[in-house]
C-alpha cells in the first residue's frame, strides 16, 4: 500500500503516524489470525480427552474447563487397563500421571515411543541441515569465485531438482532405500533431506557469496593466505547470515517433512510427525495427546529462530538494500 | 624493494585478448601509473603483477626472480583494492595487522609495526574502531596501512583513490606522493584519470586495447604524445587535432591547413598518407595575422585560463587563453600556433611521426631516485 506514505524503491519516506497505525493493526490482525491455531493446540493439550471434542467448544482454561496434564502424561507413558482390585493393592501413587491413570483404572506400564521418535527428528533434522549448509557453501562457493565449466547448466540443473513435488519419486526411492538397506535408517533419512535441502542451500548462499566483494579474498591471499584460509577466515565470517538464514530454512523443512517419513520410516528412525497423529487412546483419537506433542514439537524450531531472528531478517532482505 | 620486468606479457579470457604482448620495466623505487581508459588492459596487467591472474603468456620478474606462476602470497607484494577490501568483521588494528598475522609475527611485533604504521598515516587514533564507521580518507589510509606494515617489495595499487570525491583526492594525492618519498618503494599504480596519474607519477604507460601506446615521464607523455591515442587521451580539454594531407619529405617544416600554411617541428622521417596535426590548446593564440581563420563559438572560465572554442574551416578547435583576454561569441578571429610545439600522426595508423620535436629536452620533471 504505496499511498499510505510507507517506503517506495526510490525513496525513504517517513511513516505517518496514520500509517503506522494502520500498519500495525494489519500486522496485529495478521498474528492474532496466524496465531489462532496454534494457541487452539496448546489449549487442547491441557485438555482432558472428553473436553477436547466437547460442543460448543471449551475455550478459556479455569472457565469453561480445569486444565490438567493429562495429555502430557499420556503422550510420555503407555498405559494398561487393570482391574480395581489389583489397583487398590498397589502402593500408593508416587506421581501425578500414576495418580491420573489410576483415576481411569490404568496403571503406567512404560514410557511412549515419543522421546525417542523426538530424537530421531532432531537428529535427522539438524544432521541434514549441518550437511546441506556445510555443501551448499562450499558449492556455492565455486560457483561463485571459479570459472565453472557449464556454470549455468549445472546451476539450473540443481534447481531443476525442486521442480517437481518430492512425493512424485516417493516410489522409485522408496524401492531404491529397500535395496541399499536405507529404508527406516537416520543415515537413509539425513542423506535424503540433504538432497533436497542442498539445491535450495546452493541457490540462497550463492546470492549471499556473490555478494561479498571477492577483494576481500584477493586481499587475504595476497597477505599470505591460501584459498582455503581465505575462506575460512575471510568469507565465512562474512557469510554468517546468509548461512544462518540457509540453515533456518533447511531446518524448517527438514523438520517438518511428513511425506517421505511416513513412506520411508516405521520403527527405529521414525520421526516425529507421523508419529503424532497415531497417538492411540481408549476408545478413539487421543486429541490432548495429540496436542502436546505437537506443542512440543513447535518449540525447537521457535527457539532456533528466535535466537537466529537477526540474522534471519536481514538474511531475508539481504541484497534488497545496498550500502 | 624491487624492479619489476615485465616481458611479452599476455592474457587472453576467451576469445578476448585483455593485454597484448607487453615489455616494460619498472625501476627500483619508481612511482610507476598505468593510464588507460576502462578495459584496457591495466588493472589485468597489475593483477598479472599481484599473482591474482595468471598470464596466458611472457613473464613477469621481481628483480631477477621468475615470479609468473607463484602464488600472490608468495611474492611479496603489497596491493590496495579501490574498493579497499578492508575486513568488516575486524577492526583497524586487526585490519592493519592482518598480514602480520598471516606471516606468523609475534603479537608484540605486529603491535609494534601495526602503530608505526599508523602514526606515520596520522591514524593511530583510530586502531579501535571499526572499519564499518570510518570516512572515505580514513579508510583508504587504513588500506594503505594493512599495506606498509608488511614492507614489501613493491606496492600495486588498483584506482585506490576511485571512489573518493574530488576534493580529498587531491589530498590523498599529495600524502601518497609524500608516502612515496618517505618509503622509497617500488609502486604500480593503476588509474583512469590523467589528472591524477600526471599529479603523481614518475613515470606513466598509456595504454589502449590492452597495448602500451606510450610509456614516459608526465611531461614526455604530454608534450610528445606517441600515438593519436595517448594525445586525445591525455589532456584537459584535449589536443586539437586536424586532418591534414600528407606527402612530406624529411626536411620539410610547414604543412598545407586548408588555405593556411602552417609551420611545423622540422620533420625527420617522410609522410605519404594523410596526416593528422595536433595542437595543445595552450599552444593556440589570438592572431589577426594568423593564417587559421575562426568564429568565436563559446569560452569555459577556469579562474586563471579560459578554454575558447572556435569554430573553423578544419573543424572546431579549443585554446587555452588568458582570462584577460577579452572574446566576444560570434566575433570572427584570426589564429596561430606555436610551431615548435606542435605534434604530426599518421592518419592511418595513429603513430606519431619524428619531427625536431622530440630532440628538443623535455622541460619540467621531477627528479627521480
Amino acid at each position: 500500500m504505496p499511498a499510505a506514505g510507507l517506503s517506495t524503491a526510490h525513496s525513504i519516506v517517513e511513516p505517518t503516524p496514520l500509517a503506522r497505525r494502520i500498519a500495525g493493526t494489519i500486522v496485529i490482525a495478521y498474528a492474532v489470525l496466524a496465531l489462532i491455531p496454534l494457541v487452539w493446540i496448546g489449549l487442547t493439550s491441557i485438555k482432558s480427552p472428553p473436553d477436547s471434542i466437547s460442543y460448543p467448544p471449551k475455550v478459556l482454561p479455569w472457565v469453561d474447563f480445569e486444565p490438567t496434564i493429562e495429555g502430557y502424561c499420556n503422550l510420555f507413558t503407555t498405559r494398561s487397563r487393570q482391574t480395581p482390585e489389583y489397583i487398590a493393592s498397589l502402593p500408593p501413587a508416587d506421581d501425578r500421571c500414576e495418580a491420573l491413570a489410576r483415576g481411569k483404572g490404568m496403571v503406567v506400564v512404560g514410557p511412549s515411543n515419543y522421546v525417542p521418535r523426538f530424537v530421531n527428528s532432531v537428529v535427522i533434522a539438524f544432521g541434514s541441515t549441518v550437511l546441506a549448509v556445510v555443501l551448499g557453501t562450499l558449492a556455492a562457493y565455486g560457483f561463485s569465485r571459479f570459472r565453472v565449466p557449464l556454470k549455468d547448466d549445472l546451476l539450473f540443473f540443481i534447481l531443476s531438482t525442486r521442480m517437481m513435488p518430492p512425493i512424485a519419486v516417493a516410489i522409485p526411492i522408496f524401492l531404491m532405500y529397500r535395496e541399499l538397506g536405507l529404508s527406516d535408517t537416520r543415515l537413509g533419512m539425513i542423506l535424503l533431506y540433504t538432497s533436497v535441502n542442498v539445491s535450495l542451500a546452493v541457490w540462497l548462499l550463492k546470492g549471499f557469496i556473490d555478494e561479498i566483494p571477492r577483494e576481500y579474498e584477493e586481499a587475504a591471499m595476497i597477505d599470505g593466505y591460501t584459498r582455503l584460509q581465505a575462506f575460512v577466515k575471510v568469507v565465512l565470517p562474512q557469510a554468517t547470515t546468509g548461512i544462518a538464514a540457509t540453515a533456518i530454512f533447511c531446518l524448517i523443512f527438514a523438520w517438518n517433512e511428513y511425506a517421505f517419513a511416513v513412506l520411508l520410516t516405521s520403527g527405529s528412525a521414525q520421526t516425529a510427525p507421523p508419529f503424532i497423529p497415531i497417538i492411540i487412546g481408549e476408545g478413539g483419537q487421543d486429541w490432548p495427546a495429540v496436542a502436546a506433542g505437537t506443542t512440543l514439537f513447535l518449540l525447537p524450531i521457535l527457539a532456533f529462530t528466535i535466537l537466529l531472528r537477526k540474522q534471519l531478517l536481514r538474511g531475508i532482505t539481504f541484497g534488497a538494500v545496498r550500502k | 624493494m624491487a624492479r619489476i620486468r615485465i616481458e611479452n606479457l599476455h592474457k587472453a579470457f576467451g576469445d578476448f585478448t585483455a593485454v597484448r604482448d607487453s615489455t616494460f620495466t619498472i625501476e627500483d623505487g619508481e612511482f610507476f601509473v598505468m593510464l588507460g581508459p576502462s578495459g584496457c588492459g591495466k588493472t589485468t596487467t597489475l593483477r598479472m603483477i599481484a599473482g591474482l591472474e595468471l598470464p596466458t603468456s611472457g613473464s613477469i620478474r621481481l628483480d631477477d626472480e621468475e615470479v609468473s606462476f607463484r602464488r600472490a602470497s608468495e611474492r611479496d607484494i603489497a596491493f590496495v583494492f579501490q574498493l579497499f577490501a578492508l575486513y568488516p568483521h575486524m577492526d583497524v588494528r586487526a585490519n592493519m595487522g592482518f598480514p602480520l598475522k598471516c606471516d606468523g609475527l609475534a603479537r608484540a611485533e605486529i603491535r609494534a609495526r601495526v602503530e608505526e604504521a599508523a602514526r606515520l598515516l596520522r591514524i593511530d587514533h583510530l586502531l579501535d574502531r571499526s572499519v564499518s564507521g570510518l570516512a572515505g580518507g580514513d579508510l583508504q589510509r587504513v588500506a594503505l596501512g594493512r599495506a606498509i606494515v608488511r614492507r614489501p617489495k613493491a606496492f600495486l595499487m588498483d584506482e585506490p583513490l576511485g571512489v573518493l570525491d574530488t576534493e580529498l583526492r587531491e589530498v590523498m594525492i599529495g600524502e601518497l606522493r609524500a608516502l612515496h618519498t618517505r618509503l622509497g618503494a617500488t609502486t604500480v599504480y593503476v588509474t583512469h584519470d590523467q589528472l591524477e596519474a600526471m599529479a603523481i607519477a614518475d613515470r606513466i604507460a598509456v595504454m589502449n586495447h590492452g597495448v602500451v601506446e606510450q610509456i614516459g615521464r608526465p611531461q614526455e607523455v604530454y608534450d610528445r604524445p606517441a600515438s593519436l591515442f595517448v594525445a586525445d587521451f591525455i589532456g584537459s580539454p584535449p589536443m586539437n587535432l586536424l586532418p591534414v594531407p600528407g606527402g612530406l619529405a624529411p626536411g620539410d617544416h610547414a604543412i598545407r591547413v586548408g588555405e593556411a600554411m602552417v609551420a611545423v617541428p622540422i620533420l625527420r622521417e617522410p609522410a605519404d598518407g594523410d596526416l593528422v596535426l595536433g595542437v595543445r590548446p595552450e599552444h593556440v593564440r589570438l592572431d589577426d595575422a594568423g593564417a587559421v581563420r575562426g568564429e568565436v563559438y563559446g569560452a569555459e572560465y577556469l579562474g586563471t585560463t579560459q578554454i575558447v572554442t572556435f569554430a573553423t574551416g578544419l573543424g572546431t578547435i579549443r585554446a587555452r587563453l588568458p582570462s584577460a583576454v577579452p572574446v566576444r561569441t560570434g566575433e570572427r578571429v584570426g589564429l596561430s600556433f606555436r610551431s615548435e610545439k606542435l605534434s604530426l600522426f599518421q592518419a592511418a595508423d595513429g603513430r606519431a611521426l619524428r619531427t625536431a620535436l622530440h630532440e628538443a629536452p623535455v622541460a619540467g620533471g621531477r627528479a627521480h631516485g
